[in-house]
């Protein structure tokens, strides 16, 4: 890893900064955990992590200033979890608007009979051109959510429980990941190792 | 596909791992970061931590083992035990614990559930749950303060009661212990399980009672559970992991593949 690749995690006031933080370090990168605007426009890839609702988490990125901030990021940044709805244009938790730098919207997981929160270790399936090509159809992932993204033409990984829903999304420098990579064993570490090695070329393509 | 989890719980007191029988007689297993290590690399799906002498000794107690472990394994891991308290849970949770799992302060002050979810999120909002079948009067009967027999008491609640107020109140998941079987090792309370999972829209982990591989794939086939907890048969060796989830995918228990390279 490179050691001008300077990683910010996005302090979002909420509770699990430190499982990022730790994997990033597992893998030889030491992050920076910041609310400052600088620091993350500076930073060469950014990581906006997340519990708890979207409602509250967009009410913190509001009161710390940060919604244009992020919106207008031209580096690889990867929303985890509700970090990942965060990056869509609503979410049905709330009823509330989110970033809007990806074009999808997050609705509640259905279950379908099956027990909600979808929690525990599920299948990763690549969808589309497989552009993050960091993991093989039937990796698993480790999940804890009850709302989703539906897979669109932003899916570039998907997984099923009740439904088919997007376990990875992407839209131009943009990125989700729907599980915790941070929590994913060696699978997770791999898919946030391919995140760190982003290029630019990759994210314009 | 979803898979069954199966999940080692280390009892941790005063910062060691320790082991009773039907909650007594704890004898210390060794320490807590080179089992853990262990765990998440023989295979465990998630790892529960729960410190026994928290609740019962109404102090606090040192936590910081919770950071190192959060540094070391990759999995994900609850904290259960003497958390009563929103800042007691944002602790835990900020030194990188994924879940925190409330017993006998929830029984307390069943209100305790509400305000954690609010504050925390329903994903790591966990609410175990001591249970004793009561063969007298045929009752599942909740019990409180079960990390120390001079306190442990029996509680005013019937466990299908307590369970589906602990899932109003917005619990993200249910650990049940059934009593009668810890630390025995003659199978999971299927029966109970199979009961409480009937009205359990949580998932629901089983735990008591595992003594052979083939308890594991009776609670998941039988019971339904989402989870099957274990800790003596995994602390001395008498089930591997590997071996476990090996035997597990064959009787069609999905089952989450050990790692067999090294990245």
């Amino acid at each position: 890893m490179s050691v001008n690749n300077s990683v910010v995690i996005i302090d979002t006031a909420c509770a699990n900064l430190n499982s990022v933080r730790f994997a990033l370090e597992r893998l030889g990168v030491t992050p920076l955990v910041t609310a400052e605007a600088e620091q993350i426009q500076a930073a060469d890839k950014v990581i906006l992590p997340g519990v708890g609702t979207a409602q509250a988490a967009m009410r913190n990125l509001q009161q710390l200033q940060l919604v244009e901030v992020i919106r207008n990021l031209q580096q690889p940044v990867l929303g985890i979890c509700l970090g990942m709805q965060l990056l869509t244009a609503w979410s049905a938790e709330g009823n509330v608007d989110c970033l809007n730098v990806i074009p999808a919207r997050t609705e509640r997981l259905l279950g379908n009979g099956l027990p909600l929160p979808h929690m525990g270790w599920n299948t990763l399936k690549n969808v589309g051109d497989g552009a993050f090509d960091s993991f093989n159809d039937g990796d698993y992932a480790y999940f804890v959510h009850s709302y989703a993204v539906a897979t669109d033409a932003y899916t570039i990984a998907s997984s099923h429980y009740g439904q088919t829903f997007a376990a990875m999304i992407r839209h131009h420098n943009f990125y989700g990941a729907q599980f915790h990579p941070e929590r994913s064993g060696a699978v997770g570490a791999r898919i946030l190792k391919r995140f760190l090695e982003l290029t630019d070329a990759d994210t314009r393509a | 596909m979803l898979a069954r989890r199966i999940i080692p719980c280390l009892d941790v007191r005063n910062g060691e791992v320790v082991k009773g029988v039907q909650f007594r007689n704890h004898e210390v297993i060794g320490a807590i970061e080179p089992l853990a290590a262990r765990y998440a690399a023989a295979g465990a799906d998630e790892l529960v931590f729960y410190d026994i002498t928290a609740s019962s000794d109404a102090r606090v107690v040192d936590k910081s083992w919770v950071e190192r472990i959060a540094r070391l394994i990759d999995i994900p891991f609850t904290v259960a035990g003497g958390i009563s308290s929103i800042d007691q849970a944002r602790e835990i949770l900020a030194m990188g614990a994924d879940k925190i799992s409330i017993n006998s302060p929830a029984l307390r002050d069943p209100s305790l559930i509400d305000r954690l979810v609010d504050e925390f999120g329903q994903q790591c909002i966990v609410i175990g749950i001591d249970s004793f079948y009561n063969a007298e009067n045929g009752r599942y009967e909740v019990f409180q303060f079960t990390g120390d027999e001079s306190r442990t008491q029996r509680t005013r609640w019937q466990t299908g009661d307590w369970l589906l107020e602990v899932i109003a109140r917005g619990a993200g998941e249910i650990v049940l212990n059934c009593m009668n079987q810890d630390g025995v090792r003659r199978g999971y309370d299927i029966d109970q399980l199979s009961h409480m999972r009937d009205i359990c829209p949580v998932p629901l982990i089983a735990s008591g009672g595992a003594g052979t591989m083939e308890h594991f794939a009776q609670v998941f086939s039988q019971a339904n559970v989402d989870g099957a907890l274990a800790a003596s048969v995994f602390h001395k060796g008498v089930i591997n992991i590997g071996e476990l989830k090996h035997y597990l995918a064959q009787q069609h228990i999905a089952m989450r593949p050990i790692a067999t390279t090294t990245e």
